[in-house]
C-alpha cells in the first residue's frame, strides 16, 4: 500500500516536472527584437530566417548567456530565480561551432553514454582521440553528445547539423527526435533546410526583423 | 664611508657623452634626437626634483609627510598599470583593482620589512622607508600589469572556450581556472628571473649603487637580497590579489562572460 502510494507519488511529481513548459516572455536585446513563444516537453519548435535577423543571439539570451531583457521561465520557475549553473544545465545550448578547450574528447565528456555514442556513429576509443584531429563535423557530432551528457530538459540548437555529411545528418536528427520523445524533453531548432524542417518541425517560425511568425506547415 | 661627490662638471661630462650620441643619431637619420634629448633633460630635472623632495623629508620625519607621499606613489603606479593595458577595465574598476593588490601586497611586506627586519626607528625613516617602498612599487606594478594583461587578453582569445564551458553549466571559476593559473605565472616570471640572475649575469642596479657610494661588497649583497626576497613576495602575492579580482570582474552575478566591461 505504501509502496504504490510512493510510486504514484513518484510518477507525479516526474510527471509534473516532466509538463514544465519553457516559456520566453519577450526575450530580446539591443540586437534582437523581443519574442515571445514557448516549447513543451517533447515538441520540436524549429526557427529559420535570414542571417543576421539574430537567431544565434536569441539562443543566447535564452541560455543566459548575454544580457537580455524580458524573461525566460521553466513552468512557474524564473530564470533568475535558478542558479545560472543549473538553468544552463537543464536549457542547454548547443552553439553553431563547437569549442574545446582540453586535449582529448574524454576530458571534455567525462561520462560517455555507449547508446548515444553508438547512436552518432562513434566507438568508446574516440574518448583518447585529440582534439586537434577531429574533422569538423566530427566535432560537431561530439558536442552533441558532451551537451546529452547534461540530460537537459531543452534543447537550444544552433543549426546542429550544418557542417554534416547526410548520413551523420540523419543520425544526428534520429538522436535528437528520439531524445525529445523519449525524455521528454524539448527542442529549439534553429534550421534553413526545408527538407529538414519538414522532417523535424512540430511548430516552425520565422524570425525576422519585425518579430517571430509562425509558419504555416 | 668614502663618498666621492659629483660635481656638475662631471654630470656635464656624461652628458657630453648622450649629445654625441643625439649628434650620431641625427647624421644616421635614426629619428631619435629629439626623443633622446628630451628624455635626457626628463631624467635630469625628474630626478633632481625627487632628490630635493627626499632631502626635505629626510630632514623632517614626519608620519604624516611619509604617509602623503606612499599614498602619492601608490596612485602614480595604480594609473601606470592602467596604462599598460591593452584592453584595460572599463571605468574606475581597472585602476581600483590594480592599486588595491599593489596596497595590499607592498604596504604589507614594507611594513614588516621597516618595523621587524629593519628595524629602524622610528620604522617610518624616510631614508629606508621610500627607497622600499619606492622599489616595491616598481616591480610589482610591472608584475601586477603583465598578470592583467595576460588575464585580459587571453579571456578575449578564447572567449569560445570559456563560453562553452559556461554553456555546459560549469560555474564561471571553473571556466577561467586554466587562464587565471597561467596569468598568475606570467605576472611572477620577471622576479623568478631576476633572482635566478642576480649577480651572474647581472649586477643588481640598488647593489651597484650602494657599492659605487662606498659601502662595503657583503653588506650591499645583504641588502640586495633582502630587498631582492620582498618585491619577489610583493608581486607574488600582489600579482595573485590582482588577477583574482580581475577575473571576477571578467563575469557578473549570472556567470555570463562580460568583455564589455573592458575597453576594445
Amino acid at each position: 500500500m505504501s509502496s504504490a502510494y510512493a510510486h504514484r507519488l513518484d510518477t507525479e511529481s516526474v510527471l509534473n516536472h516532466a509538463m514544465d513548459c519553457l516559456h520566453i516572455e519577450d526575450v530580446g536585446n539591443d540586437l534582437i527584437e523581443p519574442v515571445r513563444f514557448e516549447v513543451s516537453p517533447g515538441e520540436c519548435v524549429v526557427i529559420s530566417g535570414a542571417s543576421g535577423t539574430g537567431k544565434s543571439l536569441l539562443l543566447r539570451a535564452i541560455a543566459d548567456l548575454d544580457l537580455h531583457s524580458g524573461h525566460a521561465r521553466l513552468g512557474s520557475e524564473a530564470c533568475e530565480a535558478i542558479p545560472a549553473q543549473q538553468w544552463r544545465k537543464r536549457v542547454g545550448l548547443l552553439a553553431a561551432e563547437s569549442a574545446w578547450w582540453a586535449e582529448t574528447v574524454s576530458e571534455h565528456i567525462p561520462e560517455m553514454d555507449e547508446h548515444y555514442l553508438d547512436a552518432l556513429g562513434f566507438k568508446l576509443e574516440v574518448g583518447d582521440w585529440a582534439v586537434a584531429r577531429l574533422s569538423t563535423g566530427e566535432k560537431q557530432r561530439l558536442a552533441l553528445l558532451r551537451l546529452l551528457a547534461n540530460q537537459p530538459e531543452f534543447l537550444l540548437l544552433d543549426e546542429p547539423t550544418a557542417n554534416l555529411d547526410p548520413d551523420s545528418v540523419s543520425r544526428v536528427e534520429d538522436l535528437l527526435l528520439t531524445y525529445c520523445r523519449k525524455k521528454p524533453a524539448g527542442l529549439i531548432w534553429v534550421s534553413h533546410d526545408p527538407g529538414q524542417i519538414k522532417r523535424i518541425a512540430d511548430r516552425h517560425f520565422s524570425l525576422t526583423q519585425a518579430g517571430l511568425v509562425e509558419v504555416d506547415q | 664611508m668614502n663618498i666621492i661627490t659629483l660635481s656638475a662638471f662631471d654630470l656635464s661630462l656624461a652628458a657630453l657623452l648622450v649629445v654625441l650620441l643625439a649628434i650620431l643619431g641625427l647624421i644616421l637619420q635614426l629619428g631619435v634626437t629629439r626623443q633622446l634629448l628630451v628624455a635626457g633633460l626628463r631624467t635630469t630635472v625628474q630626478l633632481l626634483l625627487i632628490g630635493f623632495i627626499l632631502k626635505t623629508l629626510f630632514e623632517n620625519t614626519n608620519l604624516w609627510y611619509m604617509a602623503a607621499i606612499a599614498g602619492l606613489m601608490l596612485l602614480l603606479a595604480g594609473r601606470e598599470v592602467m596604462a599598460r593595458q591593452t584592453h584595460p577595465y572599463k571605468g574606475t574598476w581597472g585602476f581600483a583593482m590594480g592599486t588595491t593588490a599593489m596596497f595590499m601586497s607592498t604596504f604589507t611586506v614594507t611594513l614588516i620589512a621597516l618595523t621587524v627586519i629593519i628595524n629602524t626607528d622610528p620604522w617610518y625613516t624616510p631614508q629606508y622607508a621610500i627607497p622600499l617602498l619606492g622599489m616595491m612599487l616598481g616591480n610589482t606594478m610591472t608584475g601586477i600589469a603583465l598578470g592583467l594583461e595576460r588575464l585580459t587578453q587571453a579571456a578575449r582569445e578564447k572567449r569560445n572556450q570559456i563560453e562553452a564551458q559556461l554553456m555546459l553549466g560549469h560555474s564561471s571559476t571553473q571556466a577561467i581556472t586554466a587562464i587565471r593559473r597561467e596569468s598568475m605565472r606570467y605576472g611572477m616570471i620577471p622576479i623568478i628571473n631576476s633572482m635566478a640572475a642576480a649577480g651572474i649575469v647581472s649586477l643588481p642596479g640598488m647593489m651597484t649603487g650602494q657599492i659605487l657610494s662606498g659601502t662595503p661588497p657583503l653588506e650591499a649583497v645583504k641588502y640586495q637580497i633582502l630587498i631582492m626576497f620582498l618585491i619577489a613576495a610583493g608581486t607574488g602575492f600582489g600579482t595573485v590579489v590582482a588577477v583574482l579580482l580581475g577575473s571576477r570582474r571578467l563575469f557578473d552575478h549570472r556567470q555570463r562572460l562580460r568583455l564589455d566591461r573592458l575597453r576594445s
